[in-house]
């Protein structure tokens, strides 16, 4: 070592360092040109596009959620209203780790299997940085323990937003429907500024038909966040314009009169004001809790409703279709002496049984184990106690194309146009359909059917209550209508239209038919009128389920209840003024007299007593009093 | 020094020279250390959140810092000459105790755990090497010969290695450059750097292959096109860009800086406190900086080639030069010219081990600067 020193050569080393340190300064000035330069360049050249850039990373424009229209019944009473609950939702572009996050909130929060599974299907489907719901309705609670840790969950928020709630649950269930998140196939159909907010949307029933006005209009809000997306501060905002409310022509009362009488049984309900077309009840039996779609519905829950043999979610006032039966029976004989094919004198004798030439098989009478009706059965009686071998000589004398378009305007066979999503159309039976839908000629065999309400023909309970009101106004062209007024403002109802001139005294003559079904001592369904305070017209009906031979006498026993005949009902009152009209179907209920008569009384009792059941008993008595004074 | 010299005759004839005899100090230095340090603090203060916790702290460790620096100054250059060997080989222990029982964050082992604090000895190397090498060297042939040449490549790799085991591979380049500065400085030969130059380049696909991790990987692949991954690990960069951009020519104001302020800008008070600087105070601020840091680099340049021994000379313009490549690597990282390695802005990065570190060396610069005239070998 001390020998290498000696040769070292102190000049010549600071000759080569100084060289080397002149070097070296000459790189670091040359690198730190380099340095400004890229400065200069990020911060003078484009500094424009980086200003751009920092402002569209603080500020956003946030949607301001309209809140959804509330919907009323006529009493003002709520059916569909806003709620506020609190949802734990996370941003997915501000959060780490998912599967990390959602261990770390279950920590905090409980956390079901399907909440994060369902969370992960939404994320799929989801807007960039938009919240994703992970949990719904926190507890005051959770709301809390969250609160408290959000600063350690990145890209998570308790998000306090409006959420529809039914406070009538089931009642309304198939009147106003309920509203859903957007799925799928809706995102494309929607308009993503008016919806830019608004995770949900009206699936079925009022929420659907009159989801435009309903939604209202959509606000906006530029705030500056972190970047965390919590907000800072907001900038500036327009503010949302709230849905529309609608009041409803429903009575919530006599809704819950019309369910509680169908006592568990399946089957359906439609009241109509017959002034104007208002629906005062639409009632399908079995019914299910609305709420529980509102924020997704577990499946459990779902494939509960969707398996279950009463078929709750299915609205049977407008798309079940059965064979109308007898019911039909008053519009006939109104179609036939119009058409001067039977008068008010005409008489025939009716031996239990109908047998047409050429056919060895004859058409029962639903009474022929008793031997029929006996000689010299008219109209008024064939109504009254429902004398099928009349009709079926009526039928065949009236022909098929007749009843078949007269009965069109009075609403069979047709949508209705009532204000829902997916009405059936029922069937009226023609020549024309037969040949399209069976592809085969029309038979008399098939007039003698449809002539009391069998055979082809289906009908909806909707569709009953139209006819039936349109009878009792003596041809007026009555539309059926759920809604009121949107926004306090009166929807316009056109004045009905009349239908082609029948003869008053025909209007009478079936008028006074359908009084003696429930009035009359032989009528179907005397037994209502027991302590009856006003007068009710009305007509039962039965509706076969499976079809029974003609020479094989229906045995229930034989038969398990499902196999049994639906029971039907149609009844205005009071029958002086006609104000309700209502069309009841009771599946499997057998006869209209005794399973459908008995709601149709409970249901008009309880809308033309109305009066008299509320507190203000003094006033609204002597109103009451007025009434029967009328009669 | 003679500046120096003729500054402090001026103000305190007498007073100060006594002063100056007993107490080594630099006082152009010691000046601009403290400016460099409160902009630091400003800085810091801001891209804290604007909260004094960061700010306290990083200002005990400079007050430490100067202490530890002029307690430095007061060691004689032979003394540290002769002590080289054994800090160095000091802190190869440290290193290798980090590697068995250091304790880490984010995937990597980088501190040891002393109970009353903890220490990043790799941050210690950054002088430990300069001052091994200078020893090493000053003792032998200038320019330096092939095998003193490969010597020292063995003490300058056997701690880059340590360090880009850990992994930190921010500061094991660091690390190796202060070897290969001192290296530089002493002569080494043109073929020499030419050949370091080509293995460096043929080294990148084996680095590529065997060495760098995934992460390591993906922040090169960033470098190259960040908008590929604008929210995983594309996103720090663009974040600094936008900072830096949006700052323009005289900057948001400070503690206004959005960017910084709202946390879109991670790692804001460590490594990439340049963005904050540059957003809040724009390209003036950049270049006030820059200038502050060239007139500190200058001044050790020149008390490097002012210095009487050669080991004087080698590590202070090694450290001095140093200086500038933290300086270059850790701006160019954060505007995007160079890959996100692990690199602090000297004196205003938040972080205590590197602020010790780089006081303890401008200690050293100091005692240099105040070397007596060394006994000539006389022929």
């Amino acid at each position: 070592m001390i020998e290498e020193q000696a040769f070292s050569d102190p000049a010549r080393e600071r000759q080569i360092f100084v060289g080397r340190a002149l070097l070296a300064s000459f790189l670091i000035l040359v690198f730190t040109a380099v340095l400004i330069a890229r400065y200069f360049d990020l911060q003078i050249n484009q500094h424009q596009d980086f200003v751009t850039q920092s402002d569209n990373n603080r500020v956003h424009l946030r949607p301001n959620p309209p809140a959804r229209g509330v919907i009323y019944d006529r009493n003002g009473e709520i059916l569909a209203d806003n709620q506020s609950v609190s949802n734990l939702t996370i941003i997915r572009e501000r959060s780490g780790d998912l599967d990390e996050l959602i261990e770390n909130i279950s920590a905090l929060v409980p956390l079901s299997e399907s909440d994060v599974k369902r969370f992960y299907k939404r994320l799929k489907r989801r807007r960039p940085f938009e919240q994703t719901p992970l949990k719904f309705n926190l507890s005051e609670q959770e709301q809390a323990i969250l609160a408290v840790n959000e600063h350690r969950l990145d890209g998570v928020k308790v998000s306090a937003r409006l959420s529809r709630f039914y406070p009538k649950r089931g009642l309304f269930a198939h009147v106003v429907g309920y509203v859903g998140r957007i799925n799928e196939r809706e995102i494309t159909l929607i308009d993503p500024i008016q919806y830019s907010g608004t995770d949900s949307i009206g699936k079925v029933g009022l929420e659907k038909f009159y989801e435009d006005s309903l939604l209202g209009n959509v606000g906006s809000e530029h705030v500056e966040t972190n970047a965390r997306g919590r907000v800072m501060r907001v900038l500036d905002k327009v503010d949302p314009d709230s849905g529309s409310d609608l009041v409803l022509h429903v009575d919530s009362k006599l809704q819950q009169i019309a369910f509680d009488a169908f006592a568990g049984e399946r089957g359906a309900l439609v009241a109509m004001d017959i002034k104007t077309g208002g629906v005062l009840a639409m009632v399908s039996a079995p019914s299910y809790d609305a709420n529980l779609f509102v924020s997704g519905i577990s499946q459990k829950n779902y494939s509960r409703l969707l398996n279950s043999a009463d078929n709750p979610m299915f609205n049977r006032a407008i798309q079940g279709q059965y064979p109308p039966g007898s019911t039909v029976k008053p519009l006939f004989g109104l179609i036939a002496l119009d058409s001067k094919t039977v008068s008010p004198s005409t008489k025939i004798d009716d031996p239990g049984y109908f047998k047409m030439e050429g056919i060895e098989r004859p058409w029962r009478d639903h009474n022929s184990e008793r031997g029929g009706h006996g000689k010299g059965v008219d109209l008024a009686e064939a109504i009254i106690e429902s004398c099928d071998v009349f009709f079926y000589k009526m039928g065949i004398k009236t022909g098929i194309d007749i009843l078949s378009s007269e009965s069109m305007a009075f609403g069979l066979g047709a949508k209705t146009g009532i204000d829902l999503p997916g009405e059936a159309r029922g069937i009226m039976p023609s020549r024309i359909w037969k040949k399209e839908n069976r592809g085969a000629s029309w038979f008399n065999g098939d007039t003698i059917n449809m002539s009391i309400g069998q055979g082809f023909m289906l009908s909806t309970p909707l569709q009953l209550a139209v006819m039936t009101s349109r009878i009792a106004s003596k041809g007026k062209v009555i539309e059926p209508r759920l809604v009121k007024s949107i926004d306090g403002v009166d929807l316009i109802t056109t004045e009905s239209t009349q239908l082609p001139d029948i003869d008053p005294k025909y209007w009478d003559y079936i008028h006074q038919s359908m009084k003696g079904v429930v009035h009359s001592t032989k009528g179907t369904a005397t037994s209502i009128n027991r302590g009856l305070n006003y007068t009710m017209a009305g007509k039962t009906g039965t509706a076969q389920v499976v079809s029974i031979s003609a020479d094989e006498d229906y045995d229930k026993s034989k038969l398990n209840k499902r196999q049994w005949d639906h029971a039907l009902f149609i009844a205005f009152a009071p029958f002086e003024d006609p104000q309700i009209a209502v069309g009841i179907i009771v599946e499997n209920g057998e006869h209209g007299s005794s399973a459908a008569a008995p709601i149709a009384r409970a249901v008009i009792d309880g809308y033309l007593n109305a009066d008299s059941d509320t507190t203000n008993v003094g006033n609204l008595a002597l109103q009451g009093l007025s009434v029967y004074a009328n009669q | 020094m003679q500046i120096n010299d003729f500054v402090r005759t001026m103000q305190n004839p007498g007073g100060a020279r006594r002063l100056s005899r007993s107490v080594n100090v630099d006082f152009i230095l010691f000046l601009l250390l403290f400016l460099l340090c409160a902009f630091g603090l400003a800085v810091l203060f801001s891209a804290g959140g604007q909260d004094l916790f960061y700010v306290k702290r990083q200002l005990m460790f400079m007050i430490v810092g100067f202490v530890l620096m002029l307690g430095v100054a007061q060691i004689s250059v032979r003394t540290m000459q002769r002590w080289a060997f054994v800090i160095y080989g000091l802190g190869l222990i440290s290193l290798l105790a980090v590697l068995l029982f250091g304790v880490g964050a984010k995937g990597a082992q980088r501190w040891l755990d002393l109970g009353f604090t903890r220490l990043q000895p790799a941050e210690m190397m950054k002088i430990c090497v300069p001052l091994m090498i200078s020893a090493y060297l000053s003792k032998r042939f200038i320019p330096p010969t092939f095998k003193h040449v490969c010597w020292s490549v063995v003490m300058i790799l056997m701690p880059t290695l340590l360090i880009v085991r850990q992994p930190d591979l921010g500061t094991a380049i660091l690390v190796f450059a202060s070897g290969f500065l001192v290296l530089f400085l002493a002569g080494l030969g043109k073929r020499y750097i030419l050949g370091t130059g080509l293995i460096s380049l043929a080294a990148i696909p084996v680095m590529w292959l065997f060495v760098l991790r995934d992460y390591q990987k993906q922040r090169i692949l960033t470098l190259l096109s960040p908008e590929d991954d604008t929210l995983g690990s594309g996103w720090n960069i663009i974040q600094s860009k936008t900072a830096i951009g949006s700052g323009g020519f005289d900057g948001k104001g400070w503690t206004e800086g959005t960017q910084s302020q709202l946390s879109f800008l991670p790692e804001s008070h460590t490594d990439f406190i340049i963005a904050v600087l540059a957003e809040e105070f724009g390209l003036i601020g950049v270049m006030a900086l820059c200038t502050l840091y060239l007139l500190i680099i200058g001044r050790c340049l020149l008390i490097a080639t002012n210095a009487q021994s050669q080991f004087g000379r080698l590590l202070a313009g090694s450290l001095g030069s140093i200086f500038f490549v933290y300086i270059f690597v850790n701006m160019g990282m954060v505007s995007g010219i160079l890959p996100v390695v692990g690199a602090p802005l000297p004196m205003i990065s938040y972080g205590g081990t590197a602020i010790l570190t780089l006081f303890i060396g401008f200690g050293m610069l100091m005692a240099i600067s105040r070397e007596p005239k060394q006994m000539r070998t006389q022929f």
